[in-house]
């Protein structure tokens, strides 16, 4: 319980971008999905605290602003007084477009058989039918140009959202969205605005092949303008979808394919997550592991195997990609003074690499361990299922890099 | 009474059933139904407006199709007796027997619309627009200060006052007439060659310089390149270095504009190099596809840097390609000021009131160099550029119309130019004063509000420029 309440402190106190009113956040115990015990709470913040006039001139629909401030010890049971509903991933991705396609008309899709068919993922199912084919627009197959006309519309007044039918994909986009996306705010001189959401399925699969496993997070990282959310629960997915459509800024959003099929029950009401904010997974006392979108899955397993040998591993789910949320993560740092990071990426010039060098910047004293990072190896991702899980990291490894840390 | 209400009816049914027929079609759970033939296709494939307008039924039913093929020939050949055709995949096509290869270059090239010859005088019957007096001066007076701008602004980047400076020298009429034909709510997508167009809606010379100095009055607050101008204002969106990236801006501005119902299009220019690019390609596709309302105007000059056309594509320049995409396409001549003017103003109308892409291809030719950083006679004969530039001028030939209309004199002529001259140097001079940006703009608009890691970035950059002055300019300022 201590720990949940050290984990208020840390997150009531942030600041940074957002206002946090101190009462706006409420308990939740969530059965994890990896079925191992612990609860973990999450933040909502206003979605209000970026105000930007609706160019439509149209009032946005009241938030549910007051949430009910529940105490620890009732937590179990606030769960049962709201029950909200239970859907899979990608259907709350779905549900958080069509909530703010309700909300402003602005909101469009564009992509690649987005409109009728739904999308490849389905994430736009039915979407066309209820707004029209103009609003979720089907595409040729050029990446570069659809983003660029997305760009276009943003700079005119639209909020478009792109998807790319998997986010290997958008590396055709890659000069649309670096020097044009990126950039036009900038050099307009703060005339144009572009915000768009870039959004897609990346990561590795099961089997898709070298070219539909790519993990563009360390591509993009450096890109300035740009800022970058990974989701990785029904619940903060919806709640990304709709802080990323409500953002200014350019926002690029990752889903893994994975994960889209992942079951849970969200709130029923209107919420909205904060893009910089990083998710505690389960709060610990031994080592702080850093980890992202699938792989969250893998350490919340090898945690299963760390509490039974012992162990009180720390798990921080960033989420945010561009910028780190590091003032979470420091008071991590601060509190466990050993860091793991577990990622997708490839090794070489990763997130985790720009997360190691961030960290030893900033938290240098408070180590008592060098920083380890777990990530992929640096080769095109194999088609062989064996092959490829030898690629990803897997829980074993966690656990064996946990005791190493821990000695 | 019988017979007529037997025929009646029969009328009636057959009515029906075309209606069924394309009913049963916009069923899209119905993937075995064949493909209806008293579905109202046109047979002319070859007239666009005809086959595209009236049309998101027929695009939602032709996406249901079925695309079994082949099967039904027999009910074909009920429905249309003698001519044999099989309806493939995106429509019908007639066959032939004849294995004959279209050729790769027409016979004759796409002829080139022009108003003014080159003395000046109108030729026979042209369609073109009358332009008023009023009109007619303030597109003179504006090339002429364009031309004027460009020769002071390259010369003071000779001078080493600005860094960078890319002319518009032959392409006046191009800049200033396509301006004039088109109203202050269509945007502009320029390429990098249009500083004419801004000029037409008010952008002022001290704006033109504070941006070529990137001081504290430029409106995009010295982060970009000369020449590279953007005002919100004049709905001109700011242009980027890199190339026909602004071509797909276009089209997604359009279809914004589509969305909102707006009584404006949007224009986008680029020059011949940059339609070898993927996005021009696929802008102008796409266009199509969603009959969005931009205007693609190519300004072919004939050089991209040092490639002359014929390294650039084969193809009979740039208005063929417009078939190819399903856009409607014309050719201009672009040093004729009126030709411009009137193909830009019925393209504006088609493009809004048929909602519908269409492109121009402009014939001109770039009588300076590419910019500052180039040398063009180091790949093209020095006589045929002074040619270009003093024989087909596209100034002169429009300053030969309106004094033959009485519009115009030698006097005014000579006003004119010692007055743009001296506010010219007046606006540099001024420009070179201003101080540039403060500190802190290196960090604002990256985001909407700069995050923690910039503003950290920015403390860390003061405090070095604070403990080392000496070693940063003298003009940087300390904002408060």
């Amino acid at each position: 319980m201590a720990a949940i309440f050290q984990g208020i402190g840390a997150t009531t106190a942030l600041s940074s971008i957002n206002s946090l009113d101190s009462k706006r956040f409420r308990l939740s115990s969530h059965r994890l999905l990896s079925g191992g015990k612990g609860s973990f709470f999450v933040v909502r913040s206003d979605g209000r605290s970026k105000p930007g006039p609706n160019p439509r001139g149209r009032r946005p629909e009241q938030l549910i602003t007051n949430a009910v401030a529940t105490k620890a010890d009732s937590s179990a049971a606030s769960t049962t007084s709201k029950p909200g509903h239970e859907l899979l991933l990608f259907e709350a991705l779905r549900e958080g477009l069509e909530e703010e396609m309700d909300r402003d008309p602005c909101v469009c899709v564009i992509g690649e058989d987005v409109g009728h068919y739904g999308g490849s993922y389905k994430v736009t199912k039915g979407l066309a039918t209820k707004y029209g084919d103009l609003r979720v627009l089907d595409t040729p197959i050029a990446e570069n140009s659809f983003t660029g006309m997305a760009i276009g519309a943003a700079m005119t007044g639209l909020r478009p959202i792109v998807e790319g039918m998997n986010m290997g994909f958008l590396l055709l986009a890659f000069n649309q969205i670096s020097n044009n996306c990126g950039m036009l705010h900038y050099t307009s001189g703060g005339q144009f605005k572009i915000p768009v959401v870039i959004r897609g399925p990346g990561g590795v699969g099961r089997q898709l092949g070298a070219e539909h496993s790519q993990r563009l997070e360390s591509y993009f990282q450096s890109i300035p303008g740009i800022q970058m959310v990974a989701c990785s629960t029904p619940y903060n997915a919806k709640g990304l979808m709709k802080a990323a459509i409500r953002s200014e800024n350019p926002v690029i959003l990752f889903e893994h394919v994975l994960l889209y099929n992942l079951k849970e029950r969200i709130p029923d009401e209107d919420y909205v997550l904060n893009l910089e904010e990083a998710e505690m997974v389960r709060p610990g006392e031994h080592i702080t592991i850093l980890t992202y979108s699938r792989m969250r899955y893998h350490v919340m397993q090898a945690a299963k195997t760390l509490v039974n040998k012992g162990y009180d591993p720390e798990v921080i789910d960033i989420r945010s990609l561009k910028p780190f949320d590091l003032y979470t993560i420091g008071n991590s740092v601060k509190k466990t003074h050993r860091v793991l990071i577990v990622e997708e990426c490839m090794r070489t010039g990763g997130i985790g690499a720009s997360l190691t060098a961030a960290i030893s910047e900033n938290f240098h004293d408070y180590l008592d361990a060098p920083i380890v990072c777990l990530s992929s190896q640096d080769v095109p991702t194999p088609y062989a299922g064996t092959l490829e899980d030898w690629t990803v990291v897997q829980p074993a490894q966690i656990v064996a890099a946990v005791q190493q840390l821990c000695q | 009474m019988a017979f007529c209400l037997t025929k009646a009816k029969k009328l009636i049914y057959n009515h029906l059933k075309s209606k069924m027929g394309s009913l049963g079609i916009i069923n899209h759970g119905n993937w075995t139904h064949p493909v209806s033939f008293s579905h109202p296709i046109p047979q002319n494939l070859k007239k666009p407006d005809t086959f595209f307008t009236n049309n998101t039924t027929l695009f939602a039913s032709r996406r249901f199709e079925s695309i079994i093929a082949g099967k039904h020939l027999d009910s074909l050949r009920n429905v249309f007796d003698e001519i044999e055709v099989l309806n493939f995949p995106g429509g019908k096509v007639k066959f032939t027997s004849e294995m004959k290869f279209l050729s790769e270059s027409p016979e004759e090239r796409i002829h080139c619309y022009r108003v003014l010859d080159d003395n000046g005088q109108p030729t026979v019957h042209s369609n073109s627009v009358q332009i008023g007096e009023e009109v007619a001066v303030k597109m003179y007076n504006d090339m002429v200060t364009l031309q004027l701008m460009d020769s002071i602004f390259y010369e003071a980047q000779r001078q080493g006052r600005i860094s960078f400076y890319l002319t518009t020298i032959g392409e006046e009429a191009i800049n200033i007439a396509s301006a004039a034909a088109l109203n202050i709510d269509d945007l502009i997508f320029p390429q990098y060659r249009e500083a004419g167009v801004l000029l037409w809606r008010g952008f002022s010379l001290q704006e033109f310089a504070n941006q070529c100095f990137g001081n504290r009055d430029d409106n995009g607050k010295g982060r970009q390149m000369p020449i590279h101008y953007g005002s919100k204002k004049h709905n001109y969106f700011t242009v980027a270095s890199t190339v026909a990236t602004q071509i797909s801006h276009a089209v997604g501005a359009a279809y914004a504009l589509k969305m909102d119902g707006r009584d404006a299009c949007t224009v986008t220019y680029f020059g011949d190099g940059g339609t070898s690019t993927g996005d021009f390609h696929a802008a102008l596709n796409f266009a199509a596809v969603m009959e969005a309302p931009v205007i693609f105007f190519c300004r072919n000059n004939g050089w991209a840097i040092s490639t002359p056309v014929s390294d650039q594509f084969r193809s009979d320049g740039i208005v063929v390609r417009g078939q190819a995409y399903g856009v409607r396409s014309i050719r201009v001549d672009g040093n004729d000021a009126l030709a411009i003017f009137s193909a830009i103003q019925a393209a504006r109308r088609m493009a809004i009131g048929e909602s519908r892409p269409v492109l121009i291809e402009a014939l001109t030719y770039r009588a300076g160099h590419h910019s500052t950083s180039d040398d063009s006679t180091k790949y093209r004969p020095v006589h045929e550029i002074e040619w270009w530039r003093v024989a087909r001028d596209p100034v002169s030939r429009f300053k030969k119309w309106i004094e033959s209309n009485g519009w115009w004199s030698d006097e005014a002529e000579f006003e004119l130019r010692s007055s743009v001259r001296k506010q010219l140097l007046h606006a540099i001079q001024v420009a070179e004063k201003v101080e540039k940006p403060a500190i802190a703009e290196i960090f604002t608009d990256v985001y909407d509000v700069p995050p923690a890691n910039l503003c950290e970035q920015e403390t860390l950059l003061r405090e070095t420029i604070k403990r080392h002055p000496q070693d940063y300019p003298s003009h940087f300022q300390f904002p408060l």
